[in-house]
């Protein structure tokens, strides 16, 4: 019995330290079905294994400064004071990779009604500030002209954790609504006036699924995938748009594009662009050794390594799932940000 | 007449009494049987031996929270289980020693904090430092819920023992350690093993102080230092998803969760009987 | 007399050993309660500890944290619960230990050990799927519907009939309190001593008399702690509540509107929290939340000492 016990002790400390090179990651959830197919694929190809954890913007964000991950992930670019609070506590430049483009959409679950429901920012400002609580509500009758809605209380469902999906909803909210900005404000997690909270990505959708009447923010992809009514949103070129890669494309074809590539894309002023899109980023030290999660030059190899293939070979996949794939412009200026990348002062990526 | 009425109230008290009693077990009844025909269909050789899946590709299994949960938990009984043997033979077996009071004061709170909080623990004693999330800071969540079970169940049965048999080893000119080691502990394995298993079933259940500590894992891992996953992580995660196939596989294990809980409390029961 | 008994060598190293081990448990319980309080005090100092127990704000961007509506939610959704599930737990307690014949008290008294042994997530679970559908359908929206033609004024307090909120959470806290409660009271009243049930037979008392007048009032103190002590569980209670409460922390709650708890707040907010002071608010609120676990547990504590018959237990 005694020499079973440890015999499956040794084995298990055996295949412990066999294992090849894991690199860890979490953050934004907006993106994380891509990131698993991103990193199924890629530890077939590599035998890399990369283990994401879909937590939320701003869990990946605290998760990188405090250097428990090796990248995090964020629908929000990081701001000017939260990019100098890292390069003075940790003596290091973020540099910012995008790696798809994605669309945030109005999830509802409305039985009965099948036509998409058209929205506009002001309207959507005003549900979620719970100023309009049913489904027909005169002011959603104008923009649904033909449509029969249902006179269901609006329960409004957001993200109860800090969200990249949500940064991008309130800054869009935000820009066509004086009064969400003044009350709310724009931020990954902000407070709520209306409604109650899913977590993450997949919780929102799971309760628009589950309560009829329900109004909720997502992702595109998880509308797609499971089946959940999303509506069209008036740009501000007075279209309605309903959010597809045509319309997201057209929504990134900026004519300046930043080196360090953050950039918002919502309330875009192009006649067929959908108005709640966004880049989603990847965020890395430049200087690696900096952070204590990547313990060696072989990790932080293996890190730009991925980069590298997510924003070129990995981008064959954006389309499947949803996600537009990135313009030329934000390759480009990607790749002049990864060739910067430093471990103890010297390039990981040789010339 | 008076006598009557009494009855009467007396009779009546007897339909309340088992009808609260049904009140109690028709849910369960109803949780049992939903945990049992929506998990059965997803228990199938995928389920057992596969990772999961990229969400709504379908397919995919819990191989990982398997191992995942069993690594996790056998770590933390090794360490909740020296903590809570050590204390509860102290407070048996020397019950004039100074400790004992405030001892069994922190066992008593201990066992009365949310599970939730010592994830929080965990994660700003163990993750912080470390630098990353771990299996390991997840077992030491878990063994300090396991302590105070420990340790209350080890000390009511080295108590139950007869103070003869120590006295008896004793005369022998056995030391007091060779006593409790040789004559003690043996006499009372039943029930040690069975206050052991039981802390074991009430921590498996756990997901809350996993959260914020072992993290999860899509990948099978044995490395105690990295992420790992567990069954109640990976019950939870799933729930709350909207991806139908992933909600299956959360009855899934929810059901097989279930089956390893009463298990490990059938053992537990016949520990107690045999010992 | 005391140094031989520990006077050994072998002794010496043993007593050794376990006193490391006992100082190593406590050692934890005291870091345990400094780390939440020195977490914390970022919180606790930028907004006091009354200003962040009172305030009703928590709003990241602003930065302006308080534990109240969690504090209110917490004491509600527990509070309830444990009233719902007080007179069935002891029905069923009596009826395990008094009423039932022997083999029909074992199973009952097994499958209630079963329900409290089932895992929190797979309450919240089943609470999800079939509890929320349930109650969604065939008890809100009816009383919903009820009151918005009959009392008007009701809507408000009723809140969104959505399924997901306190009441769905209240139910099944409930569910989840019973066996534990039933458990330990059913061990109090198996405490009481046969004789005393034979002097009030031999008087000639039904037996509803008899557990009236004797079995209760003997097992009061012991019955009191367990509620008591369900209650500490139902306040630190984590998954399965925060899969159905709706996880919103606006006052005023509603009945069925979405509502958070402590410990639901920190399971959603800890992980994704980005630093600074919204990370010291949820240590602080796991603070509070040990502060009034503990002071639950004390009281439990201090009943079955104050209220015990005789020697009852130690």
């Amino acid at each position: 019995m005694k020499k079973i016990v440890i015999l499956v002790m040794m084995l298990l400390l055996a295949a412990a330290f066999a294992r090849g090179v894991t690199l860890s990651g979490a953050g934004a959830t907006f993106p994380y079905p891509l990131y698993a197919k991103y990193f199924s694929v890629y530890h077939k190809a590599t035998g890399v294994r990369v283990n994401y954890q879909s937590i939320g913007s701003g869990g990946g964000i605290r998760q990188l400064f405090a250097g428990t991950v090796h990248f995090g992930a964020s629908d929000a670019p990081l701001t000017d004071k939260k990019l100098a609070e890292f390069e003075q506590k940790r003596g290091t430049r973020v540099i910012h990779v995008p790696t798809a483009l994605g669309a945030v959409v109005p999830t509802y679950n409305l039985p009965g009604v099948r036509a998409a429901v058209r929205f506009s920012g002001p309207v959507l400002a005003d549900i979620f500030l719970g100023k309009i609580r049913k489904w027909n509500d005169p002011a959603l009758a104008a923009l649904n002209p033909g449509v029969k809605l249902p006179p269901l209380p609006i329960t409004v469902v957001r993200r109860s954790d800090g969200s990249g999906t949500t940064y991008i909803w309130t800054e869009y909210l935000a820009k066509v609504s004086p009064e969400w900005k003044k009350r709310v404000g724009v931020g990954k997690s902000v407070s709520w006036p209306a409604g109650m909270g899913g977590k993450g990505n997949e919780g929102v959708a799971g309760l628009v699924r589950q309560i009829p009447g329900a109004l909720g923010y997502n992702e595109l992809v998880y509308a797609v995938q499971n089946e959940i009514a999303y509506g069209a949103v008036q740009n501000r070129a007075g279209k309605f748009v309903r959010a597809d890669l045509a319309s997201l494309r057209a929504a990134a074809e900026l004519p300046d594009f930043p080196p360090d590539t953050r950039v918002s894309l919502t309330d875009t002023p192009a006649p067929e662009g959908y108005p709640i899109a966004s880049f989603t980023w990847i965020l890395v030290y430049r200087d690696l050794d900096k952070n204590r999660a990547v313990k060696s030059a072989a990790e932080a190899r293996a890190l730009a390594a991925l980069l590298d293939w997510i924003i070129h070979d990995g981008q064959q996949f954006n389309e499947a799932l949803h996600y537009a794939t990135l313009p030329e412009v934000a390759v480009r200026a990607s790749e002049a940000n990864l060739a910067g990348l430093l471990y103890r002062g010297e390039a990981v990526i040789p010339k | 007449m008076n006598l009557r009425r009494r009855y009467l109230r007396d009779r009546i008290m007897v339909v309340f009494v088992y009808l609260g009693t049904l009140i109690v077990l028709l849910p369960l009844g109803f949780i049992l049987l939903h945990v049992f025909t929506q998990g059965i269909g997803a228990l199938n050789w995928d389920f057992f031996t596969k990772p999961p899946a990229p969400p709504g590709e379908g397919g995919g299994g819990m191989l990982p929270a398997i191992v995942g949960t069993f690594v996790i938990d056998l770590m933390a009984l090794a360490m909740g289980g020296l903590l809570g043997l050590g204390g509860g033979i102290l407070m048996a077996e020397y019950p004039d020693h100074p400790l004992n009071r405030p001892l069994r004061l922190v066992a008593n709170v201990l066992g009365g904090i949310p599970a939730i909080l010592m994830g929080l623990f965990a994660f700003v004693l163990v993750v912080v430092p470390m630098g990353g999330f771990s299996a390991f800071s997840g077992s030491v969540a878990l063994a300090i819920l396991m302590i105070p079970i420990i340790m209350r169940a080890t000390e009511e049965v080295l108590r139950i023992l007869p103070w003869e048999l120590r006295e008896a080893g004793l005369a022998l000119g056995l030391p007091r350690w060779r006593v409790t080691l040789s004559l003690i502990l043996p006499a009372a394995r039943g029930g040690i093993v069975t206050g052991l298993l039981l802390a074991l079933a009430r921590a498996a259940g756990e997901a809350a102080p996993l959260l914020f500590t072992a993290f999860g894992n899509p990948f099978l891992s044995f490395d105690p230092l990295g992420p790992m996953d567990s069954l109640p992580l990976k019950i939870y995660v799933y729930a709350i998803s909207p991806y139908e196939d992933w909600i299956r596989q959360a009855w899934g294990a929810a059901l097989l969760l279930a089956l390893l809980l009463m298990a490990t409390n059938y053992l537990a029961r016949r520990a107690m009987r045999r010992g | 007399m005391r140094s031989k008994i520990y006077g050994k060598p072998g002794d010496r190293v043993f007593t050794a050993l376990l006193v490391v081990l006992g100082l190593t448990v406590m050692l934890v319980a005291a870091l345990m309660a400094w780390e939440l309080g020195f977490g914390g005090r970022e919180a606790f100092r930028a907004f006091g500890f009354w200003g962040f127990l009172r305030g009703t704000a928590w709003d990241a961007v602003a930065e302006q944290f308080g534990a109240w509506p969690f504090l209110v939610g917490t004491l509600i959704t527990s509070a309830v619960a444990l009233a719902l599930a007080f007179l069935p737990a002891l029905a069923a307690a009596i009826a395990v230990a008094e009423y039932a014949p022997r083999w029909l008290g074992e199973l009952v008294a097994y499958l209630i050990d079963l329900l409290a042994a089932l895992p929190s997530v797979v309450y919240g679970l089943w609470g999800i799927f079939v509890l929320v559908p349930l109650v969604r359908d065939h008890v809100e929206q009816p009383l919903f519907l009820w009151s918005a033609e009959h009392a008007p004024a009701l809507m408000g307090v009723l809140g969104p009939p959505t399924g997901i909120g306190m009441l769905s959470a209240v139910l099944v806290l409930a569910l989840m309190i019973v066996p534990y409660a039933s458990s330990l009271a059913r061990d109090a009243i198996r405490l009481v001593p046969r004789s005393q049930r034979e002097a009030m037979y031999a008087l000639g008392a039904t037996r509803w008399e008899v557990v009236r007048r004797v079995v209760l009032p003997y097992a009061r103190g012991g019955i009191f702690a367990g509620v008591i002590l369900a209650l500490a569980r139902a306040i630190g209670e984590t998954m399965a509540v925060t899969m159905l409460i709706g996880n919103s922390g606006q006052l005023p709650y509603s009945v069925f509107g979405p509502a958070a708890t402590m410990a639901s707040v920190i399971a959603n907010e800890f992980a994704e929290a980005e630093g600074g002071l919204q990370l010291s608010s949820l240590l602080a609120v796991g603070f509070l939340l040990m502060l009034l676990s503990l002071a639950v547990n004390l009281v439990a504590d201090f009943i079955l000492r104050r209220m015990s018959v005789g020697e009852g237990r130690k």
